[in-house]
């Protein structure tokens, strides 16, 4: 009987943890392929007001982004408290987005450049000034397509 | 000494530590987020080349001033009474071509839906929440008649079906058969937004 009694009564056995990176890889792989890196730090403050009537921008790579607002902390020094425009990673003035918008357009492939969407990120707090400045350049580009970018809420939200 | 058997295992325990750094730095970073608003349409720069000559009933002037208050048809008038006020406009239909319409036939106001104009003027110091409050009303004007219609023919909401069509995702199939629909609602209420160019005044 001494064969049977080798094995000690009441131990559990490991669970084999062999698998575990294998799950983890495949957690790893799903977050690695929905991932998309911010291309662009924002450096303007950027609330963007409520609304109701909202779609939804599908398709990414037919957007255009075009964030306004006033600059944040660190740039006020050298920017001012004033709305400006951010343009990928840089401040830019209203006649320098016509361009950018011309530059943008001809990086994207032949196929999509007639269907983009320009969406506007602004900051609740900004003026319709510069706002109507950028609608006009956009005019000028023929980018006529745009997009107020909002959140989803009540739109009253925005008047307190 | 016991002589070894072949090369000794090499512990993979620690696989998963590496993994799992990886995983929650690709978990921070990640942003899954669609955007969303309001999709307009600016108009083309180029003038059309005649003329084309609007009775002034048939156009509906909203106006924000500096401050935020509304002069809407010359009379002042709170942002939470403009979807109302505009949903009237569309839907008047003096002229009884429209026999969809249920608003009040007054001949002072709009001909027919679909050639009633909304125009939105805004002052250059207006503030820009203010301004997409008000767009949103109007938006929600249009929404609210094509709802209604769409309601009454086919049994669902506009906006819902609108955004299947133009959700990737929806198969073919049923995407051919709402385009139809949607097509139609969107004939019934012809979204006619124009923006002026602002006044500097």
């Amino acid at each position: 009987m001494a064969k049977f009694t080798k094995k000690k009564e009441g131990d559990l056995p490991a669970v084999s943890t062999a698998s575990l990176p294998d799950i983890v890889f495949m957690l790893l792989f799903f977050f690695m392929t929905v991932t998309t890196m911010k291309d662009s730090s924002l450096m303007v403050a950027n609330t963007l007001p409520n609304a109701s009537e909202i779609k939804k921008l599908e398709k990414k790579d037919r957007v255009i982004y075009i964030y306004v607002g006033t600059p944040t902390q660190e740039y006020q020094k050298v920017f001012g408290t004033e709305p400006k425009i951010q343009l990928n990673d840089k401040f830019a003035n209203v006649d320098e987005v016509g361009s950018f918008i011309l530059a943008e357009r001809a990086k994207k492939p032949q196929e999509l450049q007639n269907v983009l969407t320009t969406a506007l990120k602004v900051d609740k707090e900004a003026n319709m000034g510069l706002i109507t400045d950028i609608k006009q350049q956009l005019r000028e580009v023929n980018a006529l397509k745009v997009n107020y970018t909002t959140y989803e809420g009540d739109a009253f939200n925005n008047l307190q | 000494m016991p002589r070894r058997k072949g090369a000794p295992e090499v512990n993979a325990g620690s696989m998963a530590d590496i993994a799992f750094l990886l995983l929650i730095f690709f978990l921070v970073t990640t942003t899954i987020e669609t955007d969303a608003g309001l999709d307009r349409m600016l108009p083309p720069i180029e003038p059309p080349d005649q003329d084309v000559v609007i009775k002034q009933k048939n156009i509906f002037t909203v106006s924000i001033n500096r401050n935020g208050q509304l002069l809407v048809e010359d009379n002042l008038m709170e942002i939470e009474d403009l979807r109302e006020a505009a949903t009237a406009f569309l839907e008047n239909g003096a002229d009884g071509s429209c026999t969809y319409c249920k608003g009040k036939k007054d001949p002072s106001s709009s001909d027919n839906p679909t050639k009633a104009i909304i125009s939105l003027k805004n002052d250059r110091e207006t503030k820009y929440s203010t301004y997409i409050t008000v767009q949103n009303e109007l938006v929600g004007a249009y929404n609210d008649l094509r709802n209604r219609e769409a309601q009454r023919l086919f049994g669902s909401d506009f906006t819902t079906m609108e955004s299947k069509y133009l959700d990737p995702e929806t198969p073919s199939n049923v995407r051919d058969e709402l385009k139809d629909k949607v097509k139609r609602v969107q004939d019934m209420f012809p979204q006619k937004l124009s923006e002026a160019e602002t006044t500097t005044d």
